[in-house]
């Protein structure tokens, strides 16, 4: 018996709708999200993530709409991430049924609300989300904010750092270089990230073929994001499940007797 | 009815729709009476120990659970709705433990593992003759946690290693927890809070 790995997929929302681009750009249509969800915690998701990058505020309303809609018909964690700026909008996103919440730009404007949060809800609710690109910085891998639009000159493993000793309960670590290319998994990345933190490590970025999430766990990740491989249908979540079972790695199975 | 306790603890929404997939009505309550005369009452709890102690206490819910139990009626408390069923907590930011509800006793600490919070799904040793577990023993459960007790309490014991051993699980009479989450665990927390109401 052992804790299993987790498989999450992610479900980019805006205005209501599941989108998914290439390196944060050309952004296609991918489906209805509770409708979605719902397919997800069928096929065995062991989490779901909700990015909300609405850019306006009724983008966000209908956002936590779907969250509503969606815990109340789907019985595994859901994370919600995407314009968390303060104590009160996680107030609320934990209201409306989301179970923890990723942050990622407001955390490194101000770092302290990463210890706000969590003196108020306890650690566990809270994901720091990590963009990170291969830059010139003292690891080689630097944060970047606005959904990987903009540098920020921090190096990520001194953030990774930081972030853990203000209390964040797991870290999800985006490769904005492999996101969405289905190349891959930063291995080294995640790697360099492992070494620096003692909390849960979510790989998101680069999944495409079935080895490749066997990698990121070799690598030191603890779940395995993804999300176009999954909406466009190139792996089922059994599938995944099914590769990883026969290499020996633990996972949920979700046949009941 | 089920009335799951309001004390100010994070997302009471999916625990609600989870309990009442179970047939009973279910109601979200801070409401000392109401929460007295349902007819299983669940302390669910996200965060810290001493803050869930301190929102208990704002509803006097340490006398609610105590006279539930007293009077024979079920509780069931889930994750630190488990943990402060016990005398004590040793997660603490003042240096010193803090007072549970006291109904086992025994302390609870953290837990020894190079990774924390234990986050994720894992299998559990369910008790022999468990009624919570009933059909559902070989299944794997969503746990949240850095802290837990490692002492046997109560009638039946069902419990996890993560690191360490410990107690996933307590029924004792009219009183059970869990320190995961059935309302997130998916078929298999369904069956598991089935099994609970069915009790009642």
């Amino acid at each position: 018996m052992s804790l299993s790995i987790r498989i999450i997929p992610c479900l980019d929302v805006t205005e209501g709708r599941v989108v998914k681009g290439v390196n944060f750009t050309n952004l296609v249509d991918a489906g209805d999200p509770v409708e979605m969800a719902e397919l997800y915690g069928v096929e065995g998701a062991d989490e779901l993530t909700f990015l909300d990058i609405s850019a306006s505020s009724a983008g966000r309303e209908t956002t936590l709409d779907v969250i509503r809609q969606t815990a109340e018909q789907v019985f595994i964690p859901l994370t919600v991430g995407g314009g968390v700026r303060s104590v009160e909008d996680v107030n609320r996103l934990l209201r409306a049924g989301a179970d923890k919440i990723s942050i990622n730009t407001s955390a490194i404007a101000r770092p302290q609300l990463i210890a706000e949060i969590a003196d108020r809800f306890g650690s566990q609710v809270l994901v720091l989300s990590v963009d990170a690109r291969r830059a010139r910085t003292a690891s080689g891998f630097e944060v970047t904010t606005h959904g990987g639009r903009e540098g920020t000159d921090i190096d990520a493993l001194a953030w990774v750092e930081k972030a853990c000793a203000l209390g964040v309960g797991e870290i999800l670590l985006n490769s904005m270089d492999a996101d969405g290319t289905r190349a891959g998994y930063d291995i080294s990345m995640i790697t360099a990230v492992r070494e620096v933190s003692n909390v849960p490590l979510i790989a998101s970025g680069g999944a495409g073929a079935l080895e490749d999430f066997a990698a990121a766990l070799d690598a030191g990740a603890d779940a395995l994001l993804a999300a176009s491989v999954f909406h466009f249908g190139i792996h089922r979540i059994g599938d995944v499940k099914s590769y990883l079972a026969k290499h020996n790695y633990p996972v949920r199975t979700t046949t009941m007797k | 009815m089920i009335a799951i306790l309001d004390y100010g603890s994070g997302n009471l929404r999916s625990a609600e729709r989870a309990f009442a997939t179970a047939g009973h009505d279910v109601v979200v309550t801070s409401d000392a009476n109401v929460a007295f005369e349902a007819d299983g009452l669940v302390v669910p709890g996200v965060g810290a120990f001493a803050a869930c102690m301190k929102g208990l206490q704002t509803i006097n819910g340490k006398e609610i659970i105590r006279k539930r139990i007293s009077s024979e009626r079920s509780v069931l408390g889930i994750c630190i709705g488990m943990q402060i069923l016990f005398s004590y907590g040793d997660e603490h930011s003042d240096g010193a433990p803090h007072d549970g509800v006291g109904i086992w006793d025994a302390i609870v600490t953290k837990i020894t593992a190079p990774i924390l919070p234990h986050m994720g799904w894992n299998t559990v040793e369910a008790a022999q003759g468990s009624t919570l577990m009933k059909g559902i023993e070989d299944q794997a459960f969503y746990f949240v946690h850095s802290f837990a007790a490692k002492e046997p309490v109560g009638v039946h014991q069902t419990w996890t290693t993560y690191g360490e051993k410990f107690l996933s699980a307590v029924e004792d009479g009219y009183v059970s927890a869990t320190q995961f989450h059935p309302e997130k665990s998916g078929v298999a927390g369904l069956a598991l809070i089935k099994n609970w109401s069915n009790s009642l």
